[in-house]
Formats: structure tokens, sequence, C-alpha cells
């Protein structure tokens, strides 16, 4: 039972935490252009 | 950023579209090629919107954008900023399906404590836990659904959305006075699997109608409609469309569209009707001759008078006309709405019975409730949610790869049922611009071929465009001239080494055609024609063998249209106007027969409103691509039987999607019944049956 006292809110925390970033790279516009994101790290900046 | 330190600064934002930008080396080229501009500080691609953001010094106009663009080859329109992003259909469903996803997650691990073992006390931690999360997580994700059945409800009416929030509701209820009352089985993670599940499907559905529209967006120009007005004092000024007032007069200078209906005062040129009426070839016009917005001028500058502006115009009439039109589809039921009004009925009917029966057995009210809110949670349409959805988006994928983009999923539905298709002329069979002569093309020494195209592209003309288009696809280099002229009317001017050269409009003006003249070598003359699409003949082949019957109707003369009936072995209708061919839809779904129409013009907007289906090339009309369900980008016809096709197939892969679906119901709703059915076995049974309808839907990306 202690262990769960621990595991329980730890395992929480961390889901909350990854909602959390993903509300923030929500309103941070990260969702605006997927198409653009997946083609931009193809882009070759020497030519 | 808000505007106010820009300003400041002397910087300003414009939006472009570029429509032709497609992969990271279009991107590349693009940025670079507008970093590269003096002024620019910042230029920024978005590839979904096909738009790139600009942040330049004042002192650059959009224009300037546009030529730099230009010149690294992509055509770029500018955008009103407030017009650029469109409000979204996924973004605000990203939010509740967060939230489902991460609660259903946690939900689930303490579920399975609780399945493998977990008693008392920690039973009830657990449970008040899931319920700690649980409830705040389904009042949040399941709004869309709520809203959703309330507004069905409310007219009367039922959709799939009702089972749904029904289903919902009423296992949260029921968990949490289980939790309350130290219960064996909370049923929180089935609620909300199924609202993730759920709403992953609704994610995909608006994702497929966001890419449409995207892309179709990019094709429409917004370019500011208007005309040049030729003041009192002789000055001239741009006059926006809805600023025009009859009796002003529209200076029109070659290539432009007309902005309103008028009359000719000065001058003379020919028209291009195309667009409104479908007639290819263009309409001489005089003064005191009528000419309607819309039109583009061909040959020589024109004053004209405005007669009619804005609500008035034929183009106004046309999209009357259209709005009229578009009953046949709001009556159109989707297939996941007929179902679920034959399935919502069945569901209740049968939990209502099982409570009843176990009632009159002699069991508890608590326990006929259980068993009947059982029934309820494990028939609520997880699989029957998805069955739709995945496999239209996973179809839609296949047809964008295909160059086609379907408008939504209600589209692929109507497609399918067509059993007969009509075709405009000017545009969809054919490529609806004049195309020089490949053979003459092909004859020209190279060095000539050169300095055509060097003229060619000197003008805005559409002959000497599509000359220097053509030229230019075939390998063709300009080669430099000097002392450039476009004289109206007449053609483009130029010295090259020494030597005269020009292409100008040939003396003896029979049919259309251009002449180019260099000095001391022999007079080209290169005719130009409206084309048959590539592939047409096949195209049309495949359609006949789907069981479609075909047939043209064109407002296009008859000589015109019966030249393209022959080539095609068509039954052919000539001189439609836009009321006769919205007339000959309705006459033919008078008698029982589906219509798909392929058109392309303003001339085709009411009758593509009108049909049960409609398809529009890539090169129609605003319009056009607006009115219809599907636009293709590429050139061949061979996208209208592959659309079809594709429906067909995406519409027995529902079919089998919704008997996989049922057929679990077969098997678990006894089981529900009879009272056996625990949390544990509704999870499994859910995710199962989704897991199968999902990958059925995917055999559709082949």
């Amino acid at each position: 039972m202690t262990g769960l006292a621990l595991l329980i809110p730890v395992a929480l925390g961390l889901g909350l935490l990854g909602l959390a970033s993903f509300f923030w790279a929500l309103r941070d516009g990260q969702f605006d252009d997927p198409d653009g994101a997946a083609n931009r790290i193809l882009i070759d900046e020497d030519d | 950023m808000t505007a106010q330190p820009l300003e400041r600064l002397g910087l300003v934002h414009t939006m472009l579209a570029v429509p032709a930008m497609h992969c990271a080396g279009c991107m590349g080229k693009v940025e670079r090629g507008l970093a590269a501009l003096p002024g620019v500080t910042e230029a920024r691609v978005n590839l979904s919107a096909r738009m790139v953001a600009v942040t330049h010094a004042d002192t650059l106009g959009p224009q300037d954008l546009v030529r730099t663009l230009a010149g690294i080859g992509f055509e770029a329109q500018t955008r009103r900023a407030e017009l650029t992003r469109p409000a979204s259909a996924v973004k605000p469903l990203l939010a509740p399906l967060a939230v489902a996803g991460f609660a259903a997650m946690n939900v689930m691990l303490l579920s399975v404590s609780v399945w493998s073992g977990a008693e008392g006390s920690t039973r009830d931690l657990f449970h008040w836990l899931s319920a700690l999360i649980g409830v705040p997580a389904i009042a949040f994700a399941g709004r869309p659904f709520f809203s959703s059945a309330l507004g069905a409800l409310r007219k009367r009416r039922t959709n799939m959305d009702v089972p749904i929030s029904l289903g919902v509701i009423i296992a949260t209820g029921l968990s949490l006075y289980e939790t309350a009352m130290h219960g064996e089985h909370a049923w929180f993670d089935g609620a909300l699997m199924l609202l993730t599940f759920l709403l992953a499907g609704r994610v995909l559905d608006a994702m497929m109608r966001d890419r449409a529209r995207s892309g179709v967006d990019a094709l429409i120009s917004q370019a500011p409609q208007g005309a040049t007005i030729m003041e009192a004092d002789g000055t001239l000024a741009w006059r926006q469309a809805e600023a025009l007032l009859p009796g002003m007069v529209m200076r029109v200078a070659v290539g432009e569209r007309l902005g309103a209906d008028g009359e000719i005062v000065r001058g003379a040129s020919r028209f291009d009707q195309s667009l409104l009426t479908g007639e290819t070839t263009p309409v001489p016009v005089q003064v005191g001759e009528r000419v309607l917005a819309g039109t583009l001028n061909l040959d020589a500058p024109v004053d004209v008078s405005v007669s009619h502006v804005g609500r008035d115009t034929t183009l106004a009439e046309i999209a009357r006309l259209m709005e009229a039109s578009e009953q046949t589809r709001s009556r159109y039921v989707r297939i996941a709405d007929r179902a679920a009004r034959l399935y919502a009925p069945a569901v209740h009917t049968l939990a209502a019975l099982s409570v009843i029966g176990w009632l009159l057995a002699g069991a508890s009210l608590y326990h006929a409730l259980v068993v009947g809110v059982a029934v309820l949670i494990i028939t609520c349409p997880c699989a029957l949610g998805l069955a739709v959805p995945v496999a239209q988006v996973v179809a839609s994928g296949a047809l964008m790869r295909a160059g086609i983009m379907v408008k939504d999923g209600s589209a692929l539905e109507r497609i399918a049922l067509v059993d007969c298709a009509l075709l405009d002329k000017t545009g969809t069979l054919t490529m609806g611009r004049p195309l020089p002569d490949p053979t003459v093309l092909a004859a020209l020494e190279p060095d000539t071929a050169s300095v055509a195209l060097a003229l060619g592209s000197h003008s805005s003309h559409p002959l000497s465009r599509a000359l220097a288009s053509a030229l230019a696809a075939a390998g063709h280099r300009a080669s430099p001239i000097e002392l450039v002229e476009e004289r109206a009317g007449e053609g483009v001017f130029a010295r090259w080494h020494g030597l005269e050269v020009a292409l100008r409009r040939p003396e003896s003006a029979g049919g259309t055609a251009a002449s180019l003249q260099i000095e001391g070598r022999p007079t080209w003359l290169i005719p130009f024609a409206d084309r048959l699409r590539p592939d047409c003949a096949t195209a049309l082949g495949e359609l006949r063998q789907l069981g479609i019957e075909i047939s043209i109707v064109s407002g296009d003369n008859a000589a015109a249209v019966a030249e393209a009936a022959r080539a095609t072995g068509l039954t052919a209708q000539a001189n439609a106007s836009p009321e006769e061919k919205q007339a000959l839809i309705a006459r033919l779904q008078g008698a029982g027969q589906t219509v798909l129409m392929v058109g392309d013009g303003l001339n085709d907007g009411p009758a593509l409103a009108a049909a049960n289906a409609s398809m529009a090339p890539g090169s129609a009309s605003d319009v056009g691509l607006q009115a219809a369900d599907f636009v293709f980008t590429q050139d061949s016809l061979r996208a209208v039987p592959r659309a079809v096709r594709t429906a067909r197939k995406t519409r027995r892969v529902v079919r089998q999607n919704f008997a996989l679906a049922i057929g679990y119901n077969f098997l678990a709703v006894p089981l529900a019944m009879a009272g056996v059915v625990t949390p544990l076995i509704a999870a499994l049974a859910m995710s199962l049956s989704s897991l199968i309808v999902i990958a059925n839907s995917l055999r559709l990306a082949r």
C-alpha cells in the first residue's frame, strides 16, 4: 500500500505533465502546419 | 507580434497563396528566394495551407513579392490577412481527444489492477481515483457528442450521437453509484475508451475535410475584383467591385476580366466568354454592344460604360441559381445517420426489454438496471462510429495522392451511387484553353523556337502565354531579345541580333492563330485550338464499364460541340444555358437517375450544385471549384472513373464494417442480456471490434 501511495501520484503526475505539454504545443501553434513540419526537416540549407 | 511595433519599424505582413508548393524543395526555394529580396525580413511557408507569410519593409509591394516568386517558377496570389486562416475543423477536437486519451490510459491502468484482483479498500480507492479522473474528462471530452445529440433531439430526430451520449452518461452515472456503494464493477474505463475511439474517428473525418479545403482554397483566386474607372476629369483609378456604380466608365486592358456588366463606349475587341457560356470562339464586340462581367478581354483595350453591378449582373444571377439548387444535396442522408435511425431504437428497445425481463424473472430493480446498462454499453456503437470515417479517410488519402481532392465524406457516398454522367465540353472534356498545334511547334528550328519563347514570355496575352509555356515545356530556352514592345491588338515586337522579330496577329484572322515573323526567314503560322484532354477516350471507356451513361452538355455552339461529340462518340446537347443544364439534371433525377456533373465554368455552377455528385478540374472557375464535391488537379480525365471506382470500393468496405460491427453485437448482446458481461469483457470486445474495423478499412489504401 505504501508503494501505491507513492506510485499512483507519480504516474498521474507524469501523465498530467504530458497532457499539459500537449496543450502548450497546441496553443503554441505547433499543429498549424503538420505537412510543413514534416517536410521542413528535409530542406537542404546548403544550396 | 502585434501590428503596432511592426508598423513602427516600417514593416508589414503579407500573405501569399502559392498553390504549386508541395515538397521540402519547394518550401526551401520559396523561403530562400523571398529572403534574398532586399527588404524582406522573414518568409515562412505553411505547407498545409499552401501559403507563405512574409514580413517585409513597407517599401516593397505585394506585386514585388509575386514577381520574385514568378521568377523562381511559382505562381502566387496575395491574400487578405483576415481571410488567410479559416477555422480548422480539426483543432477544436484535438483538446478533447488528448484529454480523453490521457484519462482512458490512466483509468485503464487502475482498472487492470482491479481486474487482477484488488479488493476491499484498495478497490474502492482505485474506483474513486478513476471517478476523479474520469468524470471531469468525460464531461469535457464528451461535449462534441452531447451537443450534437441535443441538437438532433431538439429537432425531434436521432443520430449516431444520441445512443453514444446516452451510453456514456448512463455508464458514468451507474459507475458513480457503484463506487459510492463499494460495488464490484465500475465502467469509467469503458466510457472513456469509447470517447477516445470515437473522437479519433471524428478527428480523422475533420482532417480529411481540412486537407481538401486548404487545397481548394489555394486554387481559388481571391485577387481583388474590380475595375479601373475613368473619372470625369480623365484620371484613372482602381475601384473595388462593390464601389462600382452604373454609368461609370471602366477602362479594360487586354487580359483583364470585366468587373461588371456593361456596354462598349470606345474601341472594339474580342471577348472570351467561355467561363460564362462555354463558348470557345472569342466573340467580337464593337461600340454599343453588351459585354458581361467575368468575361476576358482578348485583343485591345476598350472603355465600357457600366450598366449592371453587384447583384444585378449575369454572374450574380448564376450565383442565385446555385443557391436555389443545393437541395438535392442537403436532402441526402449520410450512411451513418441512416444506420443510426435503425440502430438507436433497436438498441434502446433491447435494453428496455432486458430490464423488464429481469424484473419479471424476479431480480431486484438494481440488478435489472445494471443489466440494462451493460446492454447499452456493449452495444454503444464504437465500431459503428469508426466504420464510416476510417474507410472514407483512407480512401480520400489514396485519392489525394492521385491528385483528386475530396471535399467531404458524404461526397464519396454520393458519387458511389451515380449511374449517369453529364460532361461539360469546354475546360472539362477539353483543356479549356487554346493550345498551339504540337506538329507546328515540333517543326520549328531551335533558334526560331527560342525567339518565339522570348517573345511569348513578354506578353500576358493568353495565346502568348500558352505558346511560351508549351515551348518551355518542350525544353527550349528564351533567347535574348531587345527593344521589346507590345502593341495592343497587334502583338509583341522586338529585335534579335539586329533582326526584326514579331509574334503577332495574322493579317487574315481565320480561326485562332499567331504568326511568328523573323526578318529574312519565312513566316510561321501557329494555329491554336482547344484540345481534348489526354486519355479522354480511355476515361470515357472506363466510365462506361462502370455502367455509367455519359453525355455532353455544353453552352458552346452546335458546330464545336458536334466536333467533340464525333471525336468521343457521345451524345451531346449544345447551346445549353445554365438554367437548361440545371433543368436537364432535374429531368434526369425525376426519371430516377443519379447524376454526376463534371464541369468547370461559371455556367456549370448551378448544374454542379444541382447534381447528386459533381467534379471539377483544378483549372475551373472559382464558382466551379466551390460548387464541386471533387477537384482533380491533373490534366487526365481518368480522374473521373478513378473517383467513382474508389467511392464504390469505399462503400463496399463501409458495408463490411457495418456487418462486422453488427456481427459483434449479435455475439455480445445475448451475453449482456444474460447479465454475464463484466467491464473487462466490454473493454476487450470494444477494442477488438474497433481494431478489426480499422484493419478492414486500411485495405483501401492500396
